[in-house]
């Protein structure tokens, strides 16, 4: 699908404009400072808001805002074809991100304990070692990819450890994840994958069943509340989404962090001769690159800000536009590894927290770590090749580099 | 100095824990509390820091 080029920002968006896409950083700073919360009725009736506290107290009112579609990019089914719901084997959505309580509370206890800090650092050897391998394959030769070599084969490995399914799936998971998130306006490809997905989990569901390991997907299927089993139509949800919320979101990250360091050699050097403050430079990197942008569904008619939202109309919330705001950070958008006052939204706010956000973190500063150790000084090998996928998720999709 | 986590508001980003570790536990689901009953001199900073970092403005300091 072609789109007219936006001119009108404030009442005519689309997330999708390439200009958006490559550099959203001036359109989000020319709307915070003449029309903060934008408007379009392209794809249906949407609302942007581009300041932090707009951002922030949306998140936090799920009594006005659902989560019931975060979807950015609305789904359309292939032509001709009608949707069943009774059929569908997701038919209780992706819980917890697609749940409102009280579906979302308990799902989402379900899985808290798998990513908490604790279980976290048990994960770091395995992740460093992956980053060591993948690595060793191209550090000699002097040039890489450093999304498609690099980055985009970390969280999906990793991922596919904590859930017990075989890494060698890890191009097939990495090809459904885009498909699903970036290409959601194709919706041949984006039904197609959500089909393969589903079976995909509905086979390893059946493996577990019969031969349970020690992982998250047999713990769920063990799982009781208040006397019964979770249920296979929830525990699928949870696994299709568990595998595209971890994987494109934290290899943009990662992406996003070494596109910096490549165009930024004083930081680099920092980051080098400084490891101490690699916490707050991750930090840092993740408020100045935050990759993710979620919907919300207005639930009843409301003037928010004075605009005018009615029942049914989308919300978007860009916490990448809320973390480049003057009003909630000093010099926004200078990116100071060094920064103390740092209240970042980047894994959102309020109950839908991001559930991975201490894997994130994790992956994200072993991925930089290792990287820096092996292949201390890089540069891009030619500005114009790199290229950004943006919508849901924004972050480098081609990052070619040499060193 | 001392200083509280108000449950009400901690949605279990882990930033207190990240940024001063001897001060905060955070449990298995997230939810994080102070470890210690007066903050000692040299983690006072640290202790600052967390405070301004929690997105959720959960943590308070009850006496400077
Ligand atoms: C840098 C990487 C990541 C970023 C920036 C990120 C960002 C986010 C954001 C903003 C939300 C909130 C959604 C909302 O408010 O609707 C979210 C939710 C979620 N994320 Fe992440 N995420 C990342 C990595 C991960 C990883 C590695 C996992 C786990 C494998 C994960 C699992 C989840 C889950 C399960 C939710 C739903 C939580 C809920 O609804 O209660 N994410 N993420
Ligand atoms: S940073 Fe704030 S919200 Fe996060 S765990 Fe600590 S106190 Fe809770």
């Amino acid at each position: 699908m072609t789109t007219n080029p936006v001119s009108e920002w404030a009442t005519d968006f689309d997330v999708l404009d390439p200009a958006y896409v490559k550099d959203p950083f001036p359109i989000w700073d020319q709307l915070r400072s003449s029309c903060p919360i934008a408007h379009t009725t392209r794809r249906g009736r949407t609302w942007l808001p581009t300041r932090y506290e707009d951002v922030n107290s949306i998140a936090h009112d799920i009594a006005h805002f659902s989560s019931s579609d975060v979807g950015v990019i609305p789904f359309q089914p292939p032509d001709g074809e009608e949707i069943d719901e009774s059929e569908d084997p997701l038919e209780y959505g992706l819980p917890p991100i697609s749940a409102d309580p009280p579906l979302h509370t308990w799902t989402r206890r379900l899985i808290l304990p798998w990513f908490s800090h604790r279980r976290v650092s048990s994960y770091i050897p395995m992740t460093r070692s992956i980053c060591e391998m993948l690595l060793s394959r191209f550090s000699s030769s002097g040039h890489a990819d450093a999304a498609v070599d690099y980055a985009q084969q970390i969280p999906v490995r990793v991922i596919a450890h904590i859930l017990g399914v075989p890494e060698e799936m890890s191009d097939t998971f990495t090809g459904w994840v885009r498909d699903v998130l970036e290409f959601a306006e194709n919706p041949e490809k984006r039904s197609d994958t959500n089909g393969a997905l589903v079976q995909f989990f509905l086979d390893q569901l059946e493996l577990r069943k019969k031969e349970p390991g020690d992982d998250l997907i047999s713990s769920l299927l063990q799982t009781e509340i208040e006397g019964e089993p979770v249920g296979d139509g929830i525990i699928l949800g949870m696994l299709v989404l568990l595998l595209i919320a971890g994987v494109d979101t934290t290899w943009s990250s990662i992406g996003s962090s070494l596109w910096h360091l490549a165009t930024n050699p004083e930081d680099r050097k920092r980051l080098v001769t400084e490891p101490e403050i690699m916490p707050l430079a991750i930090e840092e990197l993740l408020r100045a690159y935050s990759p993710v942008t979620m919907a919300r569904v207005v639930t009843e008619d409301v003037k928010y800000q004075g605009c005018p939202m009615q029942a049914g109309d989308k919300v978007l919330l860009s916490f990448s536009a809320a973390n480049r705001d003057p009003e909630a950070f000093e010099e926004p958008e200078t990116v100071d590894l060094g920064r103390k006052h740092n209240r970042h939204l980047a894994f959102g706010a309020g109950i839908h927290r991001c559930a991975g956000s201490n894997l994130a973190r994790m992956e994200l500063q072993v991925a930089v770590e290792e990287w820096l150790k092996v292949i201390p000084e890089f540069r891009l090998s030619n500005p114009d090749e790199v290229t950004w996928a943006g919508g849901q998720v924004r972050g480098p999709r081609i990052l070619p580099v040499k060193f | 100095m001392r200083i509280r986590v108000n449950p009400d508001k901690c949605q279990g980003h882990s930033r207190c824990i990240g940024l001063a570790p001897d001060l905060f536990d955070v449990d298995d689901y997230g939810l994080s509390s102070v470890k210690v009953d007066i903050v000692p001199e040299h983690l006072k900073q640290a202790a600052r820091l967390a405070v301004d970092n929690c997105p959720e403005y959960a943590i308070e300091i009850v006496e400077e």
